[in-house]
This record gives C-alpha cells, sequence and structure tokens, in this order.
C-alpha cells in the first residue's frame, strides 16, 4: 500500500491531493507564503531605493563582492549535497545520507559565518540601522532586515537539517522528511538568488 | 540497500549545477559592466529568474510532481508578486516630490 494512501491527507484509502504526503504539500505552501514574505520585503526595498536620491553604493570588489561570490558558491553546492542527501536517504542509504546531509551543515555553517564576518565589517564602517557615513539611512535598515531574515532561515534550516540528520540516523525519520527539509534549504538558495542582484549587485562601487 | 558501491546520486544534478554556477558569475560580470541601472536591474532580474526557475524545476523536483501541483502554486505565487508592482508609482512620486536629502 502506498505511503501516500495510507498516509496522506484524505480519508483513509483516499488517495492524496496532488499524490504526495501532507508533509510535503505543507512544506510546499510554508515555501509559497514565505516567498511572499521575502518578496514584499525586496519591493519595500525597491520603493525604499527608487525613492531615495542619495542612496548608497558601498560595495566594493573586495572585501564586499568577492565575499557574496564565496557565499553564493558554497549555498549552491549546500544545495547539490543536500540533494544527494535526499536521494541517498530514498534509496535507503543511512551512512551517505548523514555524510551529505553533514556536508550541507557544513556549507551552511561556512555560509553564515561568511556573512557575520561581512556584518561585521559594514558595521566598523559605520552602517547601523538607521545611519551610515554615505547616504539614505533607509540603507542600513533594509540591508540588516533583508539579509538578516535570510541568515535567520539559513540558522533555521542548520539546526533543522541537523536534527533530521540525528534522527534519520536512528530510524525515527523517513525520507520523507529528509526530503521536505531539502525542499526548504533549496528554497533558502532560491531567495539568495534573489537577494545578491538586489541588494548587492545593483549597490556596487563604480 | 545491497552492499556494494552505491550509485552517484548527484551526477544528474551536475548540468544544473553548474549552469546555476555559470548564471551567478554572468551576473557579477555584468554588474561591473554596466552602469545603467535599469537596464542593469532587468538583466540582473531576468538571469535571477532563470536561475530560480531551474533550482524550483529540477532542485525542488517539481517537473517531477503533479501537472496540478505546479499549477496550484506557481500561477498564484507570481500573480501576487506581480500585484505588488502597484507601488512604483507612489515611489517615483516620492522621489521627485520631497526635497533632496543632503
Amino acid at each position: 500500500m502506498s505511503e501516500t494512501v495510507v498516509h496522506g491527507h484524505g480519508a483513509y484509502m483516499e488517495e492524496s491531493p496532488y499524490a504526495i504526503p501532507s508533509r510535503k504539500l505543507t512544506m510546499w505552501l510554508f515555501i509559497i507564503s514565505d516567498a511572499v514574505t521575502f518578496g514584499a520585503l525586496l519591493f519595500a526595498y525597491g520603493y525604499l531605493r527608487v525613492a531615495s536620491s542619495d542612496w548608497p553604493t558601498p560595495f566594493k570588489f573586495g572585501p564586499s563582492i568577492i565575499n557574496v561570490m564565496i557565499m553564493t558558491f558554497v549555498l549552491i553546492t549546500s544545495s547539490l549535497t543536500m540533494l544527494g542527501a535526499v536521494d541517498s536517504a530514498k534509496l535507503g542509504d543511512k551512512a551517505k545520507t548523514s555524510r551529505f546531509l553533514w556536508s550541507t551543515i557544513l556549507l551552511g555553517a561556512i555560509f553564515a559565518g561568511l556573512h557575520i564576518r561581512e556584518w561585521i565589517g559594514m558595521i566598523g564602517e559605520g552602517v547601523r540601522l538607521f545611519q551610515n557615513p554615505w547616504g539614505s539611512s533607509l540603507f542600513g535598515a533594509t540591508f540588516f532586515s533583508i539579509t538578516g531574515l535570510h541568515l535567520l532561515h539559513v540558522v533555521s534550516g542548520i539546526i533543522a537539517i541537523m536534527v533530521v540528520a540525528r534522527k534519520f540516523n536512528n530510524g525515527r525519520l523517513t525520507a520523507g522528511h529528509v526530503e521536505a527539509t531539502g525542499l526548504y534549504w533549496h528554497f533558502v538558495d532560491l531567495v539568495w538568488m534573489f537577494v545578491v542582484p538586489l541588494i548587492y549587485l545593483l549597490n556596487i562601487q563604480h | 540497500m545491497a552492499a556494494g558501491s552505491s550509485p552517484n546520486v548527484i551526477a544528474k544534478y551536475l548540468p544544473v549545477y553548474f549552469i546555476l554556477l555559470f548564471i551567478a558569475a554572468i551576473e557579477f560580470f555584468v554588474a561591473f559592466r554596466i552602469t545603467n541601472i535599469p537596464a542593469l536591474l532587468t538583466l540582473l532580474l531576468g538571469l535571477a529568474i532563470c536561475g530560480a526557475a531551474l533550482a524550483l524545476m529540477y532542485f525542488m523536483h517539481l517537473v517531477n510532481e503533479r501537472r496540478a501541483l505546479f499549477y496550484s502554486l506557481i500561477p498564484a505565487t507570481i500573480f501576487v508578486l506581480l500585484m505588488m508592482n502597484m507601488i512604483w508609482s507612489d515611489s517615483f512620486r516620492l522621489l521627485h516630490m520631497k526635497p533632496f536629502a543632503h
């Protein structure tokens, strides 16, 4: 009997909507809502940027853009390792799943560390939530809120993957749980693909 | 799981992975080449959307799911995001009406 019939959303013996487990559908719905949240924040940032005549463009190639390049590479690679974990989990290879999950955790931690290092650099240059040495006082608010929300998602994802890695190894969670966590992690990567061009690349110091 | 060598589970994702890296590389390259902000924004957004679509379809396996799931999730999300574009008229109004900051 398929998992979707026994453990699915509908009544007993009824096929799940979209033929996926409830867990996966719930994660997709959460992803959609979170995407709209990030979209709203990025639109608000765009609104303020257009409305400001003196929006700062402080990001130099070194160290800021180099840092962002490394962060982008690390995060996309972590998505790849997460894919490895999901497929290994579906094949029932616990050892391989564990290795891929811990690789993802490590890459996520590297990303978070680089991000915090960048924040420290910006704060050292005088950027605060509502002031900076260069221009519009809202630059800091938008920068820290958007990148901070993304960082919060990364850190939460790292914690979630750690929990899933332990429990999948102990047999308390299934491949479906690994897959749902994987969806979340890919979403975090997807958001970064929009944060980089809008927050960093449009504000390069020429 | 049978003993012996297990399949290379990430090999099939490598093409999409390298395309995503290539898209990111192009973004970084054009950001330093194009100084016209509207043109740069259009290009960067277009590239970001291409990258996001690839990640959505192949990394998140939406291409393997039932078509109904795709049509239930994606068009509505795109609609909501497109509706947010209503703010631009107010944004430009603020830019032109308020005194320039010093």
